[in-house]
């Protein structure tokens, strides 16, 4: 069963043309990593999952609706890049906000800050708090819906490796539990804590793969080395 | 025909979100312990100093004096001004912080949202008119033949109508800049034209035309009528539904400039 799928997407912004084509299928339930340099259309895309960028042509379906249809609004949860909470409210004022806006409670939006480790700075104004905390926050703000798919932009930028491991185990916790999450990265090495890949360069598809192919297409344990060596092949089949 | 182009679906209001919204915003202001006392004592301080400009001077017997007639005027434009600054302000925050991109993905519907600020800001300026015509009305004398009551609720109107103006106006501006500069081009020719500086009767024909279309007139006319008769009159009644009006359609049309898909 798939929770995503893509068909043609085309995406220009301004004049510059993002994505020229995009067509992949992403499997519930499991963790998809969106992997690429900055720049790559990594962003662009997960705003088109969502529903808020303008499509030139293509389709976006996500649980079996078109993308940003009104009944998917609580069914699917997007963490934008930069921390997007009130910067002039307390953590928990923050996540109660947002749960009361998916029909949630006190109880829900406490559960959500203690899941992203910020159970301590729950009364702390999130201007005060790190980039790292910030970040958490925003997450808190989005798992409190607990949307059928999960979309995340860059969610580890700025963590400590602790921190970040804790959150893939999370992640997984939830993927074992039925939902969908589409992470994006510009880091390689998180490259293997997905199941499946997407690797996005110039806005197209190199790989739509795992881990596991994507080391052996590349002849290569490191996945930053499978990848460069899976690009150039590419590269040398269009020259 | 792309699925994907879809149009914006209809606005489910929810009064639950409303509220929800609009005590977040509060929220966010109750943080801010400057602005609130700002907002509070502000109008009071500026109202006493015109106040002590018009002390002295002689009042022409049998007409009311000069602070009275521009006193209690400004009563109504203090909220309509420091509320439509404020709220473009506000959402251009939520624009810039992308927190307003967020909203958007999620059941919030765009008049839900707006209709908050209305709400939490309309609350705000209840606030401001109660302390502002109470200091008016005991440490300056201002004179009010109706009642005070009726003035705190068209100040209150006033101020919505500035809420829902500047969340408009913010919907035109891409940056703080153009915003702040907003406020001139929206507030200054409504506060020329309501028939303050010079009466609407006085006016050229086709000012006086203008003046017709701009609702803060309606609200200068209703305070004119509360400041002029001890009952509330038909006049006051019309006037305020129109302000109303007007602050339900910018509303509306604010909603409707609110993309959710942007490029």
């Amino acid at each position: 069963m798939d929770a995503v799928t893509v068909t043609d997407l085309v995406v220009d912004r301004g004049r510059r043309r993002v994505l020229p084509g995009l067509s992949f299928t992403v499997p519930a339930g499991q963790v998809t990593g969106l992997l690429g340099p900055s720049g790559s259309g990594k962003t662009t895309l997960m705003r088109a999952l969502v529903g808020v960028q303008q499509v030139r042509s293509g389709r976006v379906t996500v649980l079996g609706r078109p993308a940003g249809s009104p009944d998917l609004r609580r069914r699917v949860g997007y963490v934008t890049q930069a921390p997007s909470v009130y910067a002039d409210l307390t953590v928990r004022e923050n996540a109660r906000y947002f749960a009361s806006l998916y029909g949630m409670g006190a109880r829900e939006a406490d559960a959500a800050i203690a899941d992203v480790g910020l159970a301590g700075a729950a009364g702390q104004l999130v201007a005060d708090l790190s980039g790292g905390q910030r970040g958490r926050a925003s997450l808190a703000c989005a798992l409190v819906g607990s949307p059928e798919v999960l979309v995340l932009d860059e969610p580890t930028v700025g963590l400590d490796p602790v921190l970040r491991v804790e959150l893939w185990e999370r992640f997984h916790g939830l993927a074992a539990a039925g939902t969908t999450l589409i992470v994006s990265s510009h880091v390689m090495d998180e490259a293997g804590r997905c199941d499946r890949l997407l690797l996005l360069r110039d806005g197209e598809l190199i790989a739509d793969s795992t881990p596991a192919q994507l080391r052996a297409d590349g002849h290569s344990e490191d996945l930053e080395e499978a990848f460069l060596t899976v690009v150039r092949a590419r590269e040398e089949v269009a020259a | 025909m792309t699925a994907t182009l879809d149009r914006p679906a209809p606005t489910h209001l929810s009064p639950r979100l409303t509220v929800s919204t609009a005590g977040r915003i509060l929220r966010q202001l109750r943080h801010d312990h400057r602005t609130i006392a700002m907002l509070l004592v502000l109008p009071s301080l500026l109202l006493g100093l015109l106040y002590l400009l018009w002390k002295d001077l002689p009042t022409m017997p049998g007409q009311p004096s000069t602070f009275d007639r521009v006193g209690l005027t400004m009563l109504g434009i203090f909220p309509f001004v420091v509320m439509f600054l404020v709220t473009s302000i506000a959402m251009l925050r939520e624009r810039t912080s992308g927190t307003l991109e967020r909203l958007l993905t999620t059941p919030l519907a765009r008049l839900d949202l707006l209709l908050g600020y209305g709400l939490a800001f309309g609350l705000a300026a209840a606030l401001q008119a109660v302390v502002t015509v109470s200091v008016a009305t005991t440490v300056y004398d201002l004179d009010v033949t109706g009642s005070v009551g009726l003035v705190v609720l068209i100040a209150v109107v006033d101020a919505v109508l500035g809420v829902a103006l500047g969340l408009l106006a913010s919907a035109f501006a891409r940056s703080e800049f153009q915003a702040v500069q907003f406020m001139p081009v929206i507030v200054l020719p409504q506060f020329f034209l309501c028939g303050l500086l010079v009466p609407r009767e006085q006016m050229a024909g086709w000012l006086q035309a203008i003046s017709d279309v701009l609702p803060l007139t309606y609200a200068v006319e209703a305070l004119q009528e509360v400041g002029s008769s001890t009952e509330a009159t038909g006049t006051m009644w019309v006037d305020v539904g129109i302000v109303a009006g007007v602050a339900l359609l910018a509303l509306a049309l604010a909603a409707a400039t609110l993309r959710r898909r942007t490029s």
